[in-house]
C-alpha cells in the first residue's frame, strides 16, 4: 500500500488545534489537483470524498490502477468539466492516503501513532482542508461538493467558512449522524477491535494489519450503502459456483462471494485504525448540536445550496436531507433540493444516475452565470 | 422573454413590485420566477414536485426545492415572502383549503390563479352534452385528470368570505387570455381567474 508513487503533499507548519483541544504537529495534507486555475482563481471546486475514499477522484488512480471514484462526474467535459473548473481533493485527516492519520509517524515518538493519534471530527477535517486551499492562493471557492461523509464536510464548509464558498453541493449525506448510523459504525468498529492482530491498535509492524476486522466491518458496511431491492435485483438467491447447496460454510450465494469481494479488496488499500477514526468523526458530526440549532447556523449565509437524496437511500433517507431544507427555508437561504428516484440506495451518488448528473450539471450551469468565473 | 411566458404568468408578473420577495409554488420550469428575477429584480424561490420541473429551474440558476404543497408548506416561517404565488395548480391540491390558509400564513399575499368552473361553456358541456367540461386548461379526461377540486369564482370568494379572507384583487381573463372588466357576470364569462388574497388583522 505504502507506495513510490509521488503524492502531492501540504506540510502545515504551525500545530493544529483540534475540536478535542488536542494539537497535531507538523501535520500533511495529501492532496491531488484537475485541470487549471485561473488567474482570478475563481474557479476551483474542492471535492470531499467519503469514508472509504481518498483524494483521486477523477481519472485513474495510480495505487488501485483503477478509476477514481468519482470520475464518473469529474474530467475534461464532464459534469464537474476540468477543461472549466479546478478540482481539488484532499485526502481527509485521520486518513491513510498520505495525509497525517494513525498510520502516520508520531514526529516525538518515531513511530506509528496508532492509538496515540488524536480523535478527530468532521470540522478538523474541514479545517485542514482550508489550509490547503488558503495555500493554493484560493480565496472563495466557487464550490464544494461532497457526497456522504463528504456531504458533511460540505455543510461544514457551508456554515464554518460560508464567506469562503459560493456553492455548495451536498449529496446523501445528513446535519447529524443518527443512532441507526452510528449503531453499524460501532458493529464496524468493534469488529476491528475484536480481531487479535488489532492489537490496540498497535500493529504496523505485523506484515498485513487486522484484515479479518477490517472487511468484516467493511461488509456491514457496504450493506447499508446498498438497497434491499438492489440486492434482490443483482443476487437474489442465485448460487456462485454450482447448482447445488455446498452443505458446508463455503461459500455459496453470490450475495456472500460479492461481500467477501468487497471486504478483501477494501483491506488492500485501507487502514483499520483510519476507520476506527474516520467512523468516529463521523459520529461525532451534529450541525444541529450548535448553538441555537440548526437554523442558526444556516443562518445569514450567502451560500448557494443545492442538495441532492436518493429514493432508496435509509443510511441517509431524503427526511434527513429535508430537515436541513427546513432551517435553510427559515433562514432565507438560497437552496434547491432534488430527490433522485433509484432503487441503488446510498451509493447511488457513485454511480451511473443520469437524472442526477442532469440536474447536477444544470446547476452548476445556473450558477457559473451567478457568479464570476 | 414576455414571448415564452403564459399569458395569465404574464397579467401575474405585473402585479409584482420591483425587488419582491416571491415564492412561487408549483413553479413549473421556472418560466415565471425566470422572468420575475430578470425584469423585477424578485428574490425568487420555488417548489416544484416534478422532478424535469426542478432539473428546468436549476438549470435556470433558480432556487427551487422538489417537494409536495400539499405537505411541504408547513414548513416555511410566517412571512417569509412577500408574496406567495400559486398558478393553475390549486385544483390539483389534496387538501385546497389547508394549501390556502399556509399560503396566506408564508406570503404577505397571495396570488392564486385557477380555471373558473363557472364559465358558461363548462356548464354548457356538463348541460347540453351531459359530459365532464374539457377545454384548454381542462384538456383531462374524467379518469386522469389531476383536477380534483375544481371551483368556481363564486365558491372562491365564498370560501374566503368563510375564512376571513381578504380579497385584494380580482382579475378575470378570457379564453383568449385578455383581461376582461369584472362585473356580476364574471362567474359566467370569466375563462379563468386570478385572485390577490391576503389575511385579515395584519400589520
Amino acid at each position: 500500500m505504502k507506495s513510490l508513487i509521488p503524492i502531492d503533499k501540504l506540510q502545515i507548519k504551525n500545530p493544529i488545534k483540534l475540536y478535542s483541544g488536542e494539537y497535531i504537529d507538523s501535520c500533511e495534507v495529501a492532496f491531488k489537483t484537475y485541470g487549471t486555475l485561473n488567474k482570478k482563481k475563481t474557479n476551483a471546486i474542492l471535492v470531499c470524498h467519503a469514508l472509504s475514499g481518498d483524494q483521486f477522484c477523477s481519472e485513474i488512480n495510480p495505487l488501485t490502477k483503477k478509476q477514481g471514484w468519482w470520475n464518473i462526474l469529474i474530467g475534461p467535459g464532464k459534469v464537474i468539466d476540468t477543461n472549466i473548473f479546478f478540482v481539488i481533493c484532499s485526502n481527509v485527516l485521520g486518513g491513510c492516503m498520505g495525509s497525517t492519520g494513525p498510520s502516520s509517524i508520531n514526529p516525538q515518538t518515531k513511530t506509528n501513532y496508532g492509538l496515540k493519534f488524536p480523535v478527530i471530527t468532521i470540522s478538523d477535517m474541514v479545517k485542514v482542508q482550508e489550509k490547503l486551499v488558503t495555500a493554493l492562493g484560493i480565496k472563495k471557492l466557487f464550490a464544494v461538493i461532497g457526497g456522504s461523509m463528504g456531504g458533511m464536510q460540505t455543510l461544514e464548509w457551508a456554515t464554518k467558512f460560508s464567506n469562503k464558498v459560493n456553492v455548495a453541493i451536498p449529496i446523501a449525506t445528513s446535519y447529524r449522524h443518527s443512532a441507526q448510523n452510528i449503531a453499524f459504525h460501532e458493529i464496524g468498529r468493534q469488529a476491528i477491535m475484536a480481531d487479535p492482530v488489532w492489537n490496540k491498535g498497535n500493529y504496523y509492524k505485523t506484515r498485513k494489519g487486522p484484515t479479518g476486522g477490517l472487511s468484516v466491518a467493511r461488509m456491514i458496511a457496504h450493506i447499508t450503502y446498498l438497497s434491499e431491492r438492489a440486492l434482490q435485483r443483482k443476487f437474489g438467491r442465485n448460487l456462485q459456483n454450482s447448482d447445488f447447496f455446498s452443505f458446508n460454510f463455503d461459500t455459496d450465494f453470490q450475495i456472500e462471494s460479492y461481500l467477501k469481494h468487497q471486504g478483501t479488496s477494501f483491506v488492500e488499500r485501507f487502514d483499520a485504525n483510519s476507520y476506527l477514526y474516520i467512523t468516529k468523526a463521523m459520529d461525532y458530526f451534529d450541525l444541529s448540536a450548535k448553538k441555537g440549532g440548526l437554523s442558526k447556523v444556516f443562518k445569514n449565509s450567502n451560500v448557494n445550496f443545492c442538495f441532492f437524496s436518493f429514493t432508496s437511500d435509509w443510511l441517509f433517507p431524503t427526511s434527513e436531507t429535508k430537515t436541513i431544507i427546513k432551517s435553510l427555508n427559515s433562514s432565507n437561504s438560497m437552496v434547491s433540493f432534488v430527490e433522485i428516484k433509484t432503487d441503488k440506495g446510498h451509493d447511488a451518488f457513485l454511480l451511473e444516475e443520469p437524472e442526477f448528473h442532469a440536474t447536477l450539471k444544470g446547476f452548476i450551469q445556473g450558477q457559473i452565470g451567478k457568479h464570476e468565473i | 422573454m414576455k414571448k415564452n411566458l403564459r399569458k395569465d404568468l404574464f397579467i401575474i408578473s405585473k402585479l409584482i413590485n420591483d425587488k419582491e420577495k416571491i415564492l412561487d409554488v408549483g413553479c413549473g420550469s421556472g418560466n415565471l420566477l425566470d422572468f420575475l428575477l430578470k425584469t423585477k429584480k424578485a428574490i425568487c424561490r420555488g417548489i416544484e414536485i416534478s422532478q424535469s420541473g426542478v432539473n428546468d429551474c436549476v438549470k435556470k440558476g433558480l432556487s427551487v426545492i422538489q417537494g409536495d404543497a400539499n405537505y411541504d408548506l408547513d414548513d416555511y416561517p410566517d412571512d417569509a415572502f412577500s408574496t406567495v404565488i400559486l398558478s393553475q395548480t390549486i385544483q390539483a391540491m389534496i387538501f385546497p383549503d389547508t394549501v390556502i390558509k399556509n399560503l396566506i400564513r408564508i406570503g404577505r399575499r397571495a396570488i392564486i390563479s385557477f380555471p373558473n368552473f363557472g364559465y358558461w361553456k363548462v356548464r354548457k358541456d356538463l348541460m347540453l352534452k351531459g359530459k365532464m367540461p374539457k377545454n384548454d386548461i381542462l384538456p383531462y379526461e374524467w379518469f386522469d385528470t389531476p383536477n380534483i377540486h375544481l371551483c368556481s369564482c363564486k365558491d372562491f370568494k365564498i370560501f374566503c368570505k368563510n375564512n376571513n379572507i381578504i380579497i385584494e384583487k380580482f382579475i378575470c381573463l378570457s379564453e383568449k387570455g385578455i383581461e376582461m372588466k369584472t362585473n356580476y357576470l364574471s362567474n359566467l364569462l370569466a375563462y379563468q381567474v386570478i385572485f390577490c388574497v391576503s389575511k385579515k388583522n395584519k400589520n
